[in-house]
């Protein structure tokens, strides 16, 4: 039997009987993926699309009741555009740019985080994750019915896996028995308490924070304003934290946080909950519950995120605390990272060492996520007295002073990884502009023929030609190098070119610059290739 | 090279100081500890160089260091 430990907002992929299961040898695949949350949809979109077939074996049979995550950021936005689902996920969020702190009784300042011009995607939207989630299959039933080989068994839980050096061999319970499986690979996508991390007895460890937070999703007609607001030591929540946002339909978030000595099954009673909700929003507010729940947050990372044929992406594979709104949107990153490579190490044309930069570059990635989300849990629950004093100081002087405003860290919202340092990274000319330089992920543009550059960009590695000229089309080391001609205009000035005429940047296919010159020479294109795909 | 000023640089040291003290004259301990949080950011921010800032904090804790040792 397979156990119910979640209750599914959206049935998606309902128990059916695989062929796999009266098999009298164990049936190989080539990718499975444990765990269908988002970044394990994600994971088997992108590698299906790339033409690897995937399994992806999840213990339930849909989403997930109950919003985790809210907040999404442009690069996981940007993501989901190169994966097919960035649209439906932007007409259904909210977008949204200003904030409001307040400390104490009183409003300390207001924000308006002034997005910048010139990007397809907004900063940030809120939306629920079940409809997140609900959009990546929506996607792939799409991309399934234009014959994309992926397969989604639901209520199939993994209950054992056995790492040998050519495959991995699986155990897999499901309403009618179980039944054996090998994968030539193995993505973990099985979440924070991740069962395959602790079949195989592998550390995650970290910092665990001693509180607790109310997450409570209500629906109201409320006339508060589309912003995000957070407060320091309220009078409704005394020498704790609280936080408003809205999502889509009328629904908000709010965050309270409670502290360490409590009791969870108590304080989660409506009884106790609709008194702290209405001392916050005031009597007079008519609201529903829709989704209470409390947490308590840890900032943790593996070791190492590829262990042989098993890779962990996603919480599997890091966790931190969600003030930054950094989960979802840095396994996302994950999954943009692994496909390509492991795409190339399947075809052949990249050795299986590539597979440790993903390593490299996620872990890398984790510990800036780890670092800045520590850093805000840290400056919202001071540890000590001194880290106190400093806290209420940066507060009050933020009432007055503009100068104290960066310092208040209430979450510093994800901003995508740049892998600087990473192995990959091939040539630069560093009088382009630095922030398009190799390790970055491309910064958007709008371009004169009137489309978006990020949309142009991806899936393959590609050479931005700009105001140069470059071959139709290259192919090197039996790997093809898109050519992608761009007219300068002064957006894609200012971001590509700076005071160079012309530009030639080499893209990875998840659209991080791998290399850059100010003009195109075949052997150091393939120089940069060999460098990128793990060859040189 | 060393950014931060540590030769005498405040003409009229008895007044300033006595300035400083005034300041906390009347206060309750944690309001004075409120008020000497606030004056190490505004000064801080009013300096603004990291590295100097680095120097400042290294002489603040190795000063301190030698006044425990002794
Ligand atoms: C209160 C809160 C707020 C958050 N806010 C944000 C935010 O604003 N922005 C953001 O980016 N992130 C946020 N997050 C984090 C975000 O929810 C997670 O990072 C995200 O869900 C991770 O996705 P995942 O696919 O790695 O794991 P999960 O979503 O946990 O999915 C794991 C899947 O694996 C399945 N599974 C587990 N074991 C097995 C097994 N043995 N066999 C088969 N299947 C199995 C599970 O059923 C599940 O479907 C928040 C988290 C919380 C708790």
């Amino acid at each position: 039997m397979v156990a119910v430990r979640y209750q599914t907002a959206f049935q998606l992929y309902p128990y059916e009987r695989s062929t796999d299961q009266d098999a009298s040898e164990p049936v190989r695949h080539s990718v499975v993926v444990v765990g269908g949350g988002p970044i394990g949809m994600a994971a088997a979109l992108d590698l299906g699309l790339k033409g690897v077939p995937v399994l992806v074996l999840d213990d339930h049979d849909g989403v997930g009741q109950g919003s985790r995550a809210i907040c999404f950021a442009k690069r996981a936005l940007e993501i989901a555009d190169r994966l097919g689902f960035g649209d439906p996920a932007v007409e259904k969020g909210v977008v949204w740019n200003e904030g409001k702190v307040f400390y104490d009784d009183r409003q300390v300042f207001g924000f308006n985080l002034l997005p910048e011009e010139g990007h397809k995607r907004p900063a940030f939207i809120n939306l629920q994750q079940p409809y997140f989630e609900k959009f990546i299959v929506d996607r792939i039933r799409q991309a399934q019915a234009d014959g994309v080989p992926i397969d989604i068994r639901g209520c199939n839980a993994v209950t054992s896996v056995t790492p040998n050096d050519d495959h991995v061999a699986l155990s897999v319970d499901t309403p009618e028995g179980s039944y054996q499986l090998e994968a030539d690979w193995l993505i973990a996508c099985d979440g924070a308490s991740s069962p395959i991390r602790n079949m195989l007895g592998l550390d995650f460890v970290g910092r665990v924070f001693e509180d607790n937070f109310l997450i409570a999703d209500v629906k109201m007609q409320a006339e508060f304003p589309t912003e995000r607001w957070f407060w320091f030591d309220p009078p409704f929540n005394r020498n704790q934290s609280a936080l408003l946002h809205k999502q889509p339909d009328n629904i908000w978030r709010i965050d309270l946080q409670l502290g360490w000595d409590i009791d969870k099954r108590e304080e989660q009673k409506p009884d106790n909950v609709v008194p702290r909700l209405k001392a916050m929003l005031g009597d007079d507010v008519e609201f529903e519950l829709e989704w209470v729940s409390i947490y308590t947050f840890q900032c943790r990372r593996m070791e190492k995120f590829r262990h042989g044929r098993v890779i962990f992406s996603g919480d599997s594979a890091h966790q931190v605390s969600p003030f930054g709104a950094r989960g979802a949107n840095s396994g996302l990153q994950d999954t943009d990272n692994l496909c390509w490579k492991l795409k190339l190490v399947l075809d052949g044309r990249a050795p299986e060492r590539l597979l440790d930069t993903y390593d490299i570059e996620r872990v890398h990635g984790a510990d800036e996520n780890i670092l800045n989300s520590t850093r805000s849990t840290d400056f919202i629950t001071p540890k000590s007295e001194t880290s106190r004093l400093f806290r209420n100081a940066v507060l009050d002087l933020s009432e007055v002073s503009a100068f104290a405003r960066p310092l208040v860290n209430s979450g510093r919202l994800s901003v995508p990884c740049v892998y600087d340092g990473s192995p990959l990274n091939g040539s630069d000319d560093t009088t382009l502009p630095k922030a398009t330089r190799p390790g970055a992920p491309a910064t958007d543009a709008p371009l004169t023929s009137g489309d978006w550059l990020l949309d142009r960009l991806g899936n393959t590695f590609q050479l931005l030609a700009i105001g140069a000229d470059v071959p139709e089309c290259l192919e090197i080391d039996g790997i093809e190098v898109e050519n992608v001609p761009v007219e300068p205009n002064d957006t894609i000035r200012e971001r590509y070119l700076g005071s160079a005429p012309s530009a030639i940047y080499l893209m990875r296919p998840d659209q991080h610059v791998a290399a850059r010159w100010q003009s195109f020479n075949r052997e150091a294109v393939a120089a940069a290739l060999k460098i990128a795909t793990g060859n040189a | 090279m060393s950014q931060l000023i540590t030769e005498p640089n405040i003409s009229g040291a008895d007044d300033f100081y006595a300035e400083l003290l005034s300041l906390h004259e009347g206060r309750s301990k944690e309001d004075s500890d409120a008020l000497n949080a606030r004056l190490i950011l505004i000064l801080a921010n009013h300096i603004g160089d990291r590295e100097t800032l680095r120097e400042a904090f290294e002489l603040a804790s190795a000063a301190g260091q030698q006044e425990q040792q002794s």
